[in-house]
């Protein structure tokens, strides 16, 4: 039984993997590396097959068809306790009826390695909780439990550390806190991990790459700034924030620019940032790209104006305002405006234009549900 | 406040009236080990232990407590084994039929024992089987079964299986897994399941009665002597179940009070 394992990350790949259940298909055709060593996030709704996926990989699920290889190796017959994966579950897990010290020994007991209890200490250390190891698991406070989960994985070194929505019993405090904390201990240990969640912040906080999951494929993949900046699909789009979405028939395009027509007005994004520029498409852009004025702008061929407007709503979060402008003919659009000190003062009911820069804009494949279409 | 005053007193008396009632017989039965008895063990003849000292002098009672000992262990040990199997089955995995097996589960529970005690009878009559301890044991196994299904049933529904999983995904087999996690995890419910399964058998009479023969378990024995008069030694044994019994409890009782007065001083 006691299997080497390399104390270093190994490469996830997953080849055409497809679930069925009775009755319906979890994951479909779904294909993805992950390089050793990195920190990937596989973010979707609840039902989007994500924790359907992990489960694969680590064996407590079989694929109906496809590939799972780990350091090129295909793993996907094997049995949990042969592969050299660990998890740390959504809810813990730890046994009960043993102290934290052997929760964490487990494994290296059950590969028969030497010193466990040494390895278990020198586990729990990494995560500060050597002084709690006689303890019972049920008699420590949630994040406490958390990090001893995670001890219980690492001490084993696995060649992938899978994580099923680890945080999410946690309050938003202890949340930003293990956040940061599990991302140092990754850097640390240099293990691959793979992380399922269904929050967006967190995933984008601390994945170098983010797969956005829906029904069971993967809708795009890419580090976070590129997901958030560049979306491709209207599913992509809402979920990774908000974004004030057109949708129209393409009017002129060129190597530069590509604009639609929305209810009469002209609305211009970067060819090069669009998925589609022919027939009807979409064009999105973040409520924080997008700015309001008092005064009508000067006409730019580089900026998208709309307006005048009426302000309906002010909502204060904090960094920043968030606004509802009202366009007749138009629609209702969102503006964040940073509070720094220097954006315009402005109350419920002014009337105020609003622009972008053009190549803020983002054309995406596919046309959202629930956006009004102007034909 | 006459009202409240007769409130306060009236749940009181009341309990303690029940309690006096539930209490009477085994008292009695408890006080009349300890009667200097000639023939028959109605009359206070005056205080003596030779009861207690001599039990097993008395023809039969003994044997017929062995072989009450007997019976009730090992259908015990079988019925705790076979429906703690039978019970995480029936929780864990789905299968054909599931429903149905957790219906019929329920029948022996239900059926009267005069009529399971009887069909059994016939059963054995017709396999052409010898009633004797081994019938008794079949017959008490059959019984005591469901019990011990119902009981683990609940304690294996409390399981997160995540804890299992956990087990699996640390390197642990499946054999592994249930002596390591599953089993320790189900063993305060499979402990109760067995205490009741051996109290039921320990005690039961209709069943035996019809399945026995010519062996003598301790009701039946007791039956039998009632006709003629209860011999004090029925007493002793009886009192000394019932001490024994009312021991497991208190120090159960003790144990877990002191585990949770550990888990909070801690």
């Amino acid at each position: 039984m006691a299997t080497e394992f390399i104390a270093r990350g190994q490469d996830l790949e997953l080849k055409g993997i497809r679930k069925e259940f009775p009755g319906f298909v979890a994951v479909d055709n779904l294909n993805l590396k992950i390089p050793a060593g990195e920190f990937f996030a596989l973010l979707g709704p609840s039902g989007c097959g994500k924790t359907t996926t992990l489960r694969m990989i680590a064996g407590l699920e079989s694929p109906s068809k496809g590939e799972i290889l780990l350091g090129g190796k295909d793993i996907a017959g094997m049995k949990p306790h042969e592969r050299p994966v660990n998890t740390v579950f959504q809810n813990y897990a730890l046994f009960p009826h043993m102290s934290v010290l052997e929760n964490v020994a487990f494994g290296i007991r059950q590969r028969k390695l030497t010193d466990p209890l040494s390895k278990a200490e020198k586990a729990l250390a990494m995560v500060e909780l050597e002084h709690l190891a006689q303890r019972r698991p049920q008699q420590l406070s949630g994040g406490q439990q958390q990090r001893v989960a995670l001890a219980r994985a690492l001490v084993n070194r696995p060649s992938l550390l899978l994580l099923d929505e680890p945080l999410g019993a946690l309050d938003l405090k202890l949340r930003r806190q293990m956040q940061i904390e599990l991302k140092a201990i990754q850097m640390e240990v240099g293990l691959t991990f793979l992380h399922v969640t269904h929050d967006q912040e967190e995933a984008m906080d601390m994945a170098d790459t983010v797969a956005v999951m829906n029904q069971g494929h993967i809708e795009q993949l890419g580090a976070p700034e590129v997901l958030y900046d560049r979306p491709k699909t209207a599913f992509v789009a809402k979920f990774l924030g908000q974004s004030n979405m057109f949708i129209g028939k393409v009017t002129e395009t060129n190597s530069e620019t590509t604009s639609i027509e929305y209810k009469g007005k002209k609305i211009t994004g970067l060819t090069k940032r669009s998925e589609k520029v022919t027939g009807v498409i979409a064009i999105g852009v973040r409520p924080e790209k997008t700015y309001f004025h008092e005064t009508q702008p000067i006409a730019d061929p580089g900026l998208n104006i709309l307006g005048p407007g009426e302000i309906t709503d002010i909502r204060f979060t904090g960094v920043s305002n968030q606004y509802q402008i009202d366009i007749p003919g138009i629609g209702v659009m969102t503006v964040f405006a940073q509070n720094v000190g220097r954006s315009p003062v402005v109350e419920l009911g002014a009337q105020v234009y609003v622009s972008w820069k053009i190549e803020h804009s983002f054309g995406l494949s596919d046309l959202p549900s629930g956006v009004e279409e102007d034909k | 406040m006459t009202r409240f005053s007769l409130g306060k007193y009236l749940l009181p008396t009341y309990v303690f009236l029940t309690f006096l009632f539930l209490m009477i017989p085994i008292g009695y039965t408890f006080v009349y080990s300890f009667n200097d008895s000639i023939k028959s063990n109605i009359i206070w003849r005056g205080f003596t232990l030779d009861n207690w000292l001599n039990v097993c002098d008395q023809a039969g009672v003994c044997g017929a407590f062995g072989n009450s000992l007997l019976v009730a262990i090992t259908a015990t040990a079988v019925s705790t084994v076979l429906g703690t199997m039978i019970a995480i089955a029936l929780v864990r995995y789905r299968f054909k039929f599931r429903s149905a097996t957790n219906l019929l589960l329920f029948l022996p529970l239900a059926t009267p024992e005069v009529v399971m005690g009887a069909g059994l009878a016939a059963q054995f009559l017709d396999f052409g089987w010898t009633k004797g301890l081994t019938t008794v044991i079949i017959a008490h196994v059959m019984f005591t079964l469901s019990f011990v299904v119902v009981t683990v049933k609940a304690r294996v529904a409390t399981l997160d299986p995540a804890l299992e999983e956990a087990g699996r995904d640390l390197y642990a087999s499946p054999i592994q897994v249930f002596w390591k996690i599953t089993f320790p995890l189900l063993l305060p419910g499979i402990l109760s399941a067995a205490m009741l399964a051996f109290a039921l058998s320990f005690d039961d009479f209709i069943i035996t009665q019809f399945n026995s023969g010519s062996v003598d378990t301790f009701p039946k024995f007791v039956y039998t002597a009632a006709a003629r008069g209860i011999p004090p030694e029925a007493n002793v044994v009886g009192s000394f179940v019932f001490i024994v019994a009312i021991a497991i409890v208190i120090a159960v009782q003790v144990r877990s009070a002191m585990k949770k007065r550990k888990l909070l001083s801690k």
